[in-house]
């Protein structure tokens, strides 16, 4: 069961998440590294930025696109989505809750003879199973989307990027992390120009 | 892949930076002065409401027209009513994205939010047409009471109970989620502090990661998948309610179907009404084109050909059948005290609607608006006549009444009119009325920069 959990919710080694830093006597925090993002006019240049950046060696690295864009989860290396696994286990745990009420409460709790059909009506029970299955797995898909997307996160670092606030209009990002084992702090800076982006800047933590 | 003749999905020259700006400045710009003046009519519609729901708490069920046999009376009509309304937003924004028909981006945000308060003014219907509906809860939710009983969950009135709530809080969820990424789209838009602070506090930090979406989409993907069985579910158990009683012309196996088909027309309908108007008020006739409105209008016309098939279908059971009861309820329905409005019903659903056969009526947006209207008057009229006329004179002709509404039935519809649209008029004021990140999928399609014109979900 813990692996399986920790399968599903796997902790450190998730390319969006720093580990604070050390705190400095005084109070005063270093201006810590996070990353370096560059941005991009168009999701092919994007894409061919970050298949170059695999090829250079490095692993950690995070794109933010206006829409969603296909191929990009595949070429950044992020596996598959774990939701769907967890809306079939809503939708399992719903089944069995729905049926499970009805059950226990016409049966058990509050045997009642309506036109004398059996205690366990089962066929009358189906609707409600079926509406309770719907909504456990609605509700994990939800809430398993949020979890996976680590969401709510009211503070990141990209958000300080001057023009991060055009990953929600029309233009797109890749940011190569302070993490990344390949990663030097002038170095990736150079490379990162070389890939056509139209601005390349640090991202601080 | 777009036939040459049809009007675009979208006015051509845009890219996903004008439509982001387009769209959102609805949403940031000042308040228009006619949003003042319609929010206020609606406003105070809803204040009516109000009014009512204290007179009824206060005096009980009394003070609307039904009695015995009529214990269903407007309450009842308007819920059927509103819950079918919804039905079309469901089937916008779950069965339409199953079936990748881009076209529905620009409207589904609006269809969504018009399922939500539509199913509120449904669920405010059954809440107090209960009577006593402090003691209500007891016998409608399974929750362990002081006096040990629990809900009969045999009856079709408890299938309705969680279906209905099944699909509020689904249509919501679904509703939101397909909020966040636009949420977060205001945030980085915004000029206001507030507006700053408000979207950022609902979008949660939304960030348009490859992560985020590659969840997203697939979370969206899996909810239209379970939206779809759901919304049909819905109608199908409310058809319950009357089908699974012996009362003459509930008693039909034709109900489930033809009720869902009904929803479908009665909700497209509503979306017409709409967007029409929004269309024109916010200047978003380029992304709310003629397509939509052509196919919104053919989509009315086949489900109205399903309900005119409902229609007959009973009509032949009632024959059929064989059974007195059954002939003297069709009868009744036609030449009874009600049939005035039987014939009203299908000059409304059946009659107007084949005006849309012509090309040139499926063109003008006047033409349209009129006949979407019609279709939710005729709607309401359908429901009106399943509970009414059934219920009024049924086995034994002693206990044969009418059903007169009072002024309280009235002032009860009038206010969820005023609850639905209050809502409705807050959301278009106060969130974007359409999809922006959709549309961007749209919209790169024409953006000479970018090579890719493949769908919204990145299929070509």
């Amino acid at each position: 069961m813990k692996s399986f959990l920790g399968r599903l919710f796997p902790r450190g080694g998730k390319p969006e998440f720093g580990t604070p830093g050390p705190r400095v006597a005084g109070g005063e925090l270093p201006a810590r590294l996070f990353g370096v993002i560059a941005e991009f006019a168009n999701a092919e240049d994007l894409l061919h930025a970050v298949h170059e950046s695999r090829k250079e060696g490095y692993q950690v690295m995070e794109a933010y696109t206006p829409y969603p864009v296909e191929e990009l989860n595949d070429a950044i290396g992020h596996g598959p989505s774990r939701v769907p696994v967890l809306v079939l286990l809503g939708g399992i745990v719903g089944a069995l809750f729905g049926f499970g009420l009805q059950y226990w409460t016409s049966v058990v709790a509050y045997p009642l003879n309506i036109g004398g059909r059996p205690y366990n009506s089962w066929v009358s029970f189906i609707p409600i199973t079926f509406e309770c299955t719907i909504l456990f797995a609605g509700l994990a898909a939800v809430l398993g989307m949020l979890v996976l997307n680590r969401l709510p996160m009211p503070y990141h670092p990209v958000f300080s990027v001057p023009r991060f606030h055009l990953a929600s209009r029309d233009r797109f990002f890749l940011m190569i992390l302070a993490r990344d084992p390949r990663f030097r702090a002038g170095e990736t800076f150079r490379f990162m120009e070389t890939l056509g982006a139209s601005h390349v800047s640090d991202v601080e933590d | 892949m777009q036939i040459s003749d049809r009007p675009p999905v979208i006015a051509p020259g845009y890219t996903p930076g004008t439509v982001t700006d387009k769209i959102s400045a609805v949403v940031l710009n000042k308040t228009p002065r006619w949003w003042y003046v319609a929010f206020g009519v609606s406003f105070i519609a809803l204040q009516l409401l109000l009014i009512s729901m204290a007179k009824l708490l206060v005096l009980g069920v009394g003070i609307w027209g039904v009695n015995i046999p009529v214990g269903w009376g407007l309450a009842i009509v308007n819920f059927v009513w509103w819950i079918g309304i919804g039905h079309a937003g469901t089937l916008i924004s779950a069965i339409l994205l199953l079936l990748r028909q881009t076209w529905r981006t620009s409207i589904n945000r609006f269809a969504e939010a018009m399922t939500l308060f539509a199913v509120a003014a449904a669920g405010m219907f059954v809440l107090f047409h209960t009577g006593r509906q402090w003691l209500a809860v007891y016998w409608l939710f399974p929750y362990p009471n002081t006096m040990g009983l629990w809900p009969q969950f045999r009856s079709p009135l408890m299938w309705d109970v969680f279906a209905v709530s099944t699909y509020a809080t689904i249509s919501a969820v679904f509703w939101f989620v397909g909020l966040i990424p636009d949420l977060a789209t205001l945030r980085d838009r915004s000029k206001s502090p507030v507006g700053k602070i408000v979207y950022g506090m609902l979008a949660m930090g939304w960030r348009g990661s490859a992560r985020h979406w590659h969840n997203y989409e697939v979370a969206s993907l899996l909810l239209a998948g379970l939206a779809t069985p759901l919304v049909v579910s819905v109608h199908t158990v409310v058809s319950f309610d009357f089908a699974v009683g012996i009362v003459p012309g509930w008693h039909a196996t034709i109900f489930p179907p033809y009720f869902v088909a009904g929803a479908i027309y009665s909700g497209f309908a509503m979306v017409m009404t709409l967007s029409i108007p929004l269309r024109k008020l916010f200047g978003l006739e380029d992304f709310i084109t003629m397509r939509h409105l052509q196919n919104m209008a053919k989509i009315m016309l086949a489900t109205g050909l399903i309900v005119a098939y409902g229609y007959a279908i009973e009509m032949f059971m009632a024959w059929y059948s064989g059974n007195q009861f059954e002939q003297y309820m069709m009868r009744n329905r036609i030449l009874g005290p009600y049939g005035r409005i039987w014939f009203l019903l299908i000059l409304c659903n059946i009659l107007t609607p084949q005006l849309l056969w012509l090309r040139k009526v499926r063109n003008s947006v006047g033409m349209l608006f009129v006949i979407s209207i019609v279709v939710n008057i005729g709607m309401w009229l359908e429901r009106f006549v399943i509970v009414v006329t059934s219920l009024h004179r049924d086995f034994l002709p002693s206990s044969w009444d009418m059903y007169t509404p009072t002024r309280w039935d009235w002032a009860f519809f009038v206010g969820s009119l005023g609850l639905f649209f209050s809502l409705m008029f807050l959301f278009i004021r106060f969130l974007p009325v359409i999809s922006i990140f959709e549309m961007r999928t749209i919209a790169k399609g024409v953006d000479p920069a970018s090579a890719d014109t493949k769908d919204m979900r990145g299929r070509a």
